[in-house]
């Protein structure tokens, strides 16, 4: 780096990543215990799995020492941990569950039923690689996994924002529009078990933004007996599945708002699509999850050395931010977009989502980090710098021998 | 029986030794009964298959030198029945946890048994969730600490995976510890000899989880506390007991229709 570059990477290093005072110093797996101690809700039904372990010891603490009213449930399986969170949710209890790469797997037969049966709850996910060879490492392919079941899926970068989204996907999954799971992955071990300085909220305004729960269509209701679950003929299940896919929709809609009266009390901006530096950019790297903050500092270094390159961050992918993706993207730019995880045989899933929506741009895709591999600030740089040469018929993956890089 | 030597040497990988469990772990203790075990019954270690699950017990399959698959988390026993259908001349040997075989996989467990499949399973109990750090099992104890039951400790009630197994139809059951060492081997080869399905619940100490939760000190203290939890069959006094509570000769899954004599191209 020279002179001028660390300068300015000095510069920018102050600009974006100072915290604030009144931060605390903790894990992406604390904080999101945290904000569910604050959400204080009904029930928990879990079963462990690594690295989501430590939001649920940190949670047994708050039950033991009575600092929450929540029922936890120690499940035999994730498939009974999601079956009871189902129970759970549509007899009108706030719910909420946490799980990782298998247990999500295992989790997926009842995910799908739980967003048809409309049943709102939170579902926290230390993002891993799935089996097999078996690996317990960072990576998209669990969260992959999820993105036809209907659920909501929040991704964040930061500890901070594992914490803001899982406020936040509380109110949405229970409001009237959604009624749905809403699953909020951070990447395992990078955020679940890194400690960051995140700023928590006081435990009143958290209670206040979520508020008291309202069972709009409750399952045991006396007063109006409803049956729920039951077999559905082709003349009834296709507009079922349609209502359910146009909530999924709706649920971009509502997190702009639920996440514009989260501002308003937290002071923190959490747009469905964020950007950094793309103003005038001629190249945008696009990426969900930790990977981002190495980006920012790629893009830092290699602006000092003239290049005009931004970041675009997904923070929402299911339903997928479209228009807020096309907004921020201008005619000319060369998208680089950065998966965590394949499809076999296709385009990897981001990509995929990214080239649909786009109009006059060039893409090119690049697959990183499968199974926990790092991807350093220079690797990032060196994939801009040979943007050139990426292949435009086939996704580049980085650091593997015959791969373009 | 055979000391370490030679012939229990053909059965380990001694170059992945020592383990990657910790200090004090008593699955290491397993691992070297069940290489003695196959060293008396001399079966080529590569007609033995060791399957494992998930958690701290899948690891075993690591340190032998027979045939070795690690599977899913609960699933091992499924695994093992595909396998010993398609190849009934394999000797197989499955190593699975409590949380793996009683929680997870429970079901697999009881159909195993009522099948009475000609595997041999190598319970692990260690009464807690190991590998992914100390949360309460199906096994753990009612009043236990653990790392999701901390306080006042499990207020769920366990299951006795020796009972659990006698009444899915298992046709070998026994209990033993890491304290009895003499004792394991010699279950775990009539075990492996008994044709049918056979469990061997084996009491395995965690001092990292368990037994620090609930200040039962290191690794020899635990040892000592497991041979204070036990006592014959006939003992009412103890927690856990140990033996040979059934070896019955009875049909094995197969024997009646004839699949244990296929032969799948080698």
């Amino acid at each position: 780096m020279s002179k001028q570059e660390q300068q300015e990477v000095q510069q920018e290093g102050c600009r974006t990543s100072r915290p604030s005072p009144d931060a605390r110093l903790v894990t992406g797996a604390e904080a999101v215990a945290e904000a569910m101690r604050q959400i204080d809700p009904d029930v928990m039904a879990v079963y462990p799995i690594t690295p989501q372990t430590p939001i649920i010891e940190a949670f047994s603490q708050y039950v033991a020492d009575g600092r929450v009213h929540t029922e936890l449930l120690l499940m035999e399986s994730e498939h009974s941990a999601l079956s009871a969170v189902v129970g759970s949710a549509l007899a009108g209890a706030r719910t909420v569950t946490a799980t990782a790469s298998q247990g999500l797997a295992y989790m997926i037969e009842v995910l799908y039923i739980a967003a048809a049966l409309r049943a709102p709850f939170v579902m926290a996910v230390g993002m891993r690689a799935l089996s097999g060879p078996i690996n317990i490492h960072a990576d998209h392919s669990d969260v992959m996994l999820a993105r036809d079941s209907g659920a909501v899926i929040l991704i964040a970068e930061t500890a901070e924002e594992a914490y803001d989204l899982t406020v936040i996907a509380t109110r949405l999954a229970e409001d009237p529009a959604v009624m749905l799971p809403v699953l909020v992955g951070q990447d395992g071990f990078i955020t679940t078990h890194a400690a960051e300085p995140v700023r928590l909220l006081d435990d009143a305004l958290v209670r206040g933004f979520v508020g008291e729960y309202h069972v709009p269509y409750p399952l045991l209701d006396p007063g109006r007996p409803t049956t729920q679950g039951a077999f559905s003929m082709p003349d009834s299940y296709f507009p079922q599945k349609a209502q359910e896919e146009a909530a999924t929709r709706q649920a971009g809609g509502r997190f702009l708002t639920l996440a514009g009266d989260y501002a308003r009390v937290s002071g923190r901006e959490l747009s469905a699509v964020e950007t950094y530096r793309t103003e005038d950019a001629e190249v945008v790297l696009v990426a969900m999850g930790s990977v981002v903050g190495t980006m920012k500092d790629a893009v830092d270094r290699l602006r000092a050395r003239g290049l005009r390159v931004g970041v675009l961050k997904l923070r929402m992918f299911r339903p997928f931010p479209e228009d807020a993706l096309r907004k921020e993207i201008s005619p000319g730019q060369l998208l680089l977009v950065f998966d965590r995880a394949l499809s076999p045989g296709s385009w990897p899933p981001l990509f995929l989502e990214v080239a649909a929506r786009i109009r006059g741009n060039s893409c090119r895709s690049l697959v990183f980090g499968l199974g926990g591999r790092d991807l350093s600030v220079e690797a990032v740089m060196t994939v801009v710098e040979g943007r050139e040469d990426l292949p435009a018929n086939a996704a580049s993956h980085l650091g593997i021998a015959g791969g373009a890089l | 029986m055979p000391r370490f030597g030679e012939s229990v040497d053909r059965y380990l990988r001694r170059e992945l030794l020592p383990t990657v469990w910790c200090p004090g772990c008593g699955n290491g203790s397993i691992v070297q009964a069940l290489a003695m075990a196959l060293a008396r019954i001399g079966r080529e270690p590569e007609d033995v298959v060791v399957v494992g699950g998930i958690g701290c017990s899948g690891r075993t399959p690591f340190y032998l030198a027979t045939n070795a698959l690690h599977t899913t988390h609960g699933r091992a026993l499924a695994f093992a029945t595909g396998l010993k259908l398609a190849r009934p001349d394999l000797e197989v040997v499955v190593t699975s946890g409590d949380g793996d075989s009683l929680a997870i996989g429970g079901n697999h467990f009881i159909h195993a048994a009522r099948r009475n499949l000609d595997v041999t399973l190598l319970l692990f109990n260690n009464a807690i969730y190991g590998m992914t750090g100390g949360q309460a099992a199906p096994t753990t104890p009612t009043g236990s600490r653990t790392s999701t039951s901390p306080g006042s400790g499990s207020t769920e009630r366990s299951f006795d995976a020796v009972e659990l197994a006698m009444a899915a139809g298992a046709t070998f059951v026994a209990r033993t510890t890491t304290f009895d060492v003499q004792e394991m081997p010699l279950y775990i080869e009539r075990a492996i000899r008994h044709r049918g399905f056979s469990m061997v619940e084996i009491i395995t100490q965690c001092p990292t989880y368990y037994g620090r939760l609930n200040r039962l000190g290191e690794a020899p203290a635990m040892l000592v506390w497991e041979r204070d939890m036990t006592g014959e069959p006939s003992d009412d006094q103890h927690g856990w007991k140990t033996g040979v509570f059934r070896d019955d000769d009875l049909p094995a899954y197969g024997d009646l229709t004839g699949q244990n004599s296929v032969r799948t191209r080698a």
